[in-house]
């Protein structure tokens, strides 16, 4: 990891999602700290990657990698040196003529022991819904089935930077980490758990949304 | 007395040097307990106990560097108390999307309000909000082409601003008393008073209640609270008032009379009103910020009532005085 990741990471993005969004997380033991493992999140907001970013230990921020799209964050030079060196994302496309693996920088990233972070919606819907998971995700764990996925349930950051908005405005966000879903051996079953626990972790969230 | 001490009581006066003396003993014994009480009783859970008073060690020494280093730094500390209670209470109060523009101007109040405190503006500080805040929050409403649930709404925006921030930062604005009005303590010892007494009143009513409390005396609202510690706060704290007040404050007899009175009652009234509100939208603990109390916003309730009573008699006396 380049060092100005990581000064990046700490001194600001850490404050920021800090005092943006109070950054509180319920269940932090259940994080993964060792990979490969793959964390799993609702996505509502371009806040979604600081503040989880935000709430890994500094030590191992250097393995943990967002999954990101790269026909939206690598088309612009400026966004694409932001986002590769000092985010860290892992691009994936969207649209690809068939055949072509596009998961093949994150199984390589989860190869090399990295922690991926995922939205499977693959786009960031209104604040407080989650649209349909894609199933890219159960590729990923078919391929390293050993590897945890890890379910977290992220409160209220839809209203501190909605699609489309942007100036971000200062709301308490609860992120909610929730036991490890293992690989069922069948991509179906897999996702519906997935789902499932991801309603369930909706569920116990304090109620930090819009009305 | 050391000699090393004489500047510093030289600098902060003698009464709050007591004061912070004092308040660090209270400090040492609520840690002693929280060390010695689970040896004795080692089965039942005492980490809230342990993290309420670790949490304290924290709150206190904040609050005593700002009150030693002046008026800038207390202001830039309550400035950051102010801005993070209303953050709570935005992230908890039934908003919209289309209300984001309406939550950032709040927000704006805040280096309004202390901006005001820093230049030492008294006469525009009492109008910002309670005045033009009040009439541009609902026209900005009006902007964004909401009606749906408006006045429901513009009140929110309106009672989360004026306890959040018009009623703290009246704190920040009582260190910009000039000294020579406050010869006892200082402006420093004025705000000392207030904090001391209204965190006495919060820890005496809970105490009290704990050791006499039976009948409960709001149990729609909050169902923890009795007459026990409510009549044993508003007496052990309205005692301390009434004989420390000479000490700390300029307050002759029956103005110190009136504070011992009616800050209790206005420190219970706090505590309770923001009960109702948490009660109202469904949550135990407006965040989990501090460990053991909750949110910032659950530390300062009785504060936000406290703070502009306490203010305001003082204003007024002191007035009563040219």
């Amino acid at each position: 990891m380049s060092p100005f990741r990581g000064l990046f990471l700490r001194l600001i993005a850490k404050p920021i999602a800090r005092v943006m969004t109070g950054a509180d997380v319920l269940g932090s033991g259940k994080l993964p700290l060792v990979g490969p493992a793959i964390v799993v999140a609702n996505h509502n907001s371009h806040i979604d990657t600081l503040l989880l970013l935000s709430v890994f230990p500094a030590r191992m921020l250097h393995k943990v990698r967002p999954v990101a799209a790269a026909d939206y964050f690598l088309t612009n030079p400026a966004i694409s040196w932001f986002s590769r060196r000092m985010v860290g994302i892992t691009p994936v496309s969207r649209g690809v003529a068939r055949g072509e693996d596009v998961l093949a920088p994150a199984k390589a990233a989860l190869a090399r022991g990295d922690i991926l972070v995922i939205f499977p919606e693959g786009t960031r819907g209104q604040a407080g819904d989650m649209a349909p998971l894609k199933a890219g995700v159960a590729r990923l764990a078919e391929a390293f089935p050993d590897a945890p996925t890890v379910p977290v349930w992220i409160q209220g950051a839809g209203r501190v930077l909605p699609k489309g908005a942007i100036v971000p405005v200062p709301m308490n966000c609860c992120v909610v980490v929730g036991e490890p879903v293992a690989w069922t051996g069948e991509r179906g079953s897999y996702m519906a758990a997935l789902r499932e626990r991801l309603d369930a972790l909706r569920a116990e969230a304090p109620p930090l949304k819009w009305s | 007395m050391p000699a090393f001490l004489h500047p510093v009581i030289d600098k902060i006066s003698a009464p709050l040097f007591w004061g912070l003396a004092a308040t660090l003993a209270l400090l040492l014994i609520g840690t002693v307990v929280a060390v010695v009480l689970p040896m004795l009783r080692p089965a039942k859970d005492w980490t809230n106990l342990r993290q309420r008073v670790a949490s304290w060690w924290v709150m206190i020494a904040l609050v005593a560097a700002a009150l030693v280093a002046g008026w800038g730094a207390l202001t830039i500390l309550f400035a950051g108390v102010s801005f993070l209670a209303l953050k709570e209470f935005l992230s908890l109060a039934p908003t919209q999307r289309e209300d984001r523009l309406v939550i950032l101007f709040a927000y704006l109040s805040v280096p309004i309000a202390y901006g005001l405190v820093a230049v030492n503006s008294y006469g525009v500080y009492l109008v910002a909000i309670p005045v033009w805040f009040f009439i541009t929050t609902p026209f900005l409403m009006v902007l964004a082409g909401q009606t749906k649930g408006f006045l429901a709404r513009v009140g929110m925006f309106n009672w989360g601003v004026v306890t959040c921030v018009y009623n703290l930062g009246v704190i920040a604005l009582l260190m910009r008393v000039p000294p020579a009005e406050a010869p006892q303590a200082g402006p420093a010892g004025l705000v000392f008073f207030l904090l001391f007494a209204t965190e006495a009143n919060d820890v005496l009513q809970y105490v009290c209640g704990r050791l006499f409390g039976r009948r409960k005396i709001l149990p729609s609202v909050s169902p923890n609270k009795t007459w026990g510690g409510f009549l044993g706060g508003w007496i052990g704290t309205g005692l301390l008032i009434f004989f420390l007040a000479p000490v700390f404050t300029p307050l002759p007899f029956w103005p110190s009379l009136l504070l011992a009175v009616l800050l209790p009652l206005g420190g219970f009234a706090g505590d309770v009103t923001m009960s109702a509100i948490k009660r109202d939208i469904g949550v135990k603990d407006t965040s989990r910020l501090i460990p053991g109390h909750g949110g910032v916003l659950d530390r300062v309730d009785s504060l936000t009532f406290t703070a502009p009573l306490y203010f305001h008699i003082l204003a007024y006396y002191a007035h009563l005085t040219y």
